[in-house]
């Protein structure tokens, strides 16, 4: 049986990562986001 | 009814992330260029399928890694994280479309294979080399003339992306068809490779290659929303290591990283020792078996 992880952890991990998704929509990583995905992707469907 | 209610979240989930119908009618735009494409799915989606209308995490991830400018990606990699922490391989059980294309295909009625685990416990970590290799390695170091790296995964592997995005598109876009190339026989071979396999053994894609699995994987132990047994109630019938798919000991490791939490052992459990929930504690699912736990 493995040993259970306090839920602390947890959540302190996921404050940390709820702060690097803002930081990166605040440096306008959504837009960089977005221009890739608002436009077909060669690649991605195997054509490019 | 448990059952099917998995399902349907899964099927309602699939068409809710792939809504935009305009994508698939003649003469309208090829995929969905709105606001919501700010934002990614936490499960695999291509963002080139014509009904997409969020992007792609791993896409995401792949093109920051890739860009001209090398930079951490904090937003995609927080978000995977936040995602990741919160409920782990939940997203693979109850929120990917191409898992359910795959559990569906499972269900043809054919003899099925269960590989014993010389080659099954050491073909799960290639999901890990495909994330470190294909999605991160390859994108962010070998770079083009220009300067530019590749989406490798998405390029040479990805079988979604065939799937949802390159056929419905070649299929309604006239235009795009003189660029089909060997590129495109390549991933045809993959997503055939991948259904037939997906006919036999239970989501080989989600077990071997997904590396968005092998991400939220990561995180298994430590997610918010998780498994628990309850060890004083385990009768040790083995039923719930039996009836899991992914063929997981969820009393021995309730939060094994092949977990994909479809509850099924949950269900099964005669002695109602296991629950799935936050912080374990939650759905306790009742079963016809009648034997109780504390």
């Amino acid at each position: 049986m493995k040993k259970e992880v306090k839920p602390l952890l947890s959540l302190v991990i996921l404050a940390a990562a709820v702060g690097m998704c803002i930081f990166g929509a605040v440096n306008g990583e959504m837009r960089e986001v977005f221009m890739k995905a608002a436009r077909i992707c060669m690649e991605c469907i195997g054509l490019g | 009814m448990a059952k099917r209610f998995r399902k349907i979240v899964q099927a309602g989930w699939g068409i809710l992330t792939n809504a935009y119908v305009r994508g698939f009618l003649p003469g309208g735009p090829a995929i969905y260029e709105g606001v919501l494409k700010h934002f990614c799915v936490p499960g695999m989606n291509c963002y080139s399928c014509p009904g997409a209308v969020f992007a792609c995490p791993i896409g995401a991830l792949q093109a920051a890694f890739s860009g001209k400018h090398r930079k951490f990606p904090f937003y995609v990699l927080g978000y995977l994280t936040a995602v990741g922490v919160l409920a782990g391989r939940f997203i693979c059980g109850w929120l990917c479309l191409f898992g359910l294309i795959q559990e569906l295909l499972y269900k043809i009625p054919t003899p099925k294979i269960h590989l014993p685990k010389t080659p099954d416990r050491p073909l799960r970590k290639l999901k890990y080399l495909v994330l470190l290799v294909l999605v991160v390695g390859l994108p962010l170091f070998y770079r083009n003339r220009l300067g530019v790296g590749d989406p490798f995964f998405c390029k040479y592997l990805c079988p979604v992306g065939t799937l949802e995005g390159g056929i419905p598109l070649v299929l309604l876009n006239e235009a795009l068809r003189p660029s089909l190339s060997w590129l495109f026989g390549w991933k045809m071979a993959v997503l055939v490779l991948c259904i037939a396999a997906s006919i036999f053994i239970y989501r080989p894609f989600c077990k071997y290659i997904c590396p968005l699995g092998a991400f939220y994987s990561l995180f298994q132990r430590i997610s918010i929303v998780r498994m628990r047994v309850d060890q004083a109630a385990c009768i040790g019938c083995g039923t719930c290591e039996k009836v899991c798919p992914m063929s997981v000991s969820p009393v021995k490791n309730p939060n094994s990283a092949e977990c994909i939490r479809c509850t099924e052992c949950v269900k099964a459990c005669p002695a109602h020792a296991l629950s799935f929930g936050i912080g374990g504690e939650g759905l306790k699912l009742k079963n016809n078996k009648g034997i109780q736990g504390k």
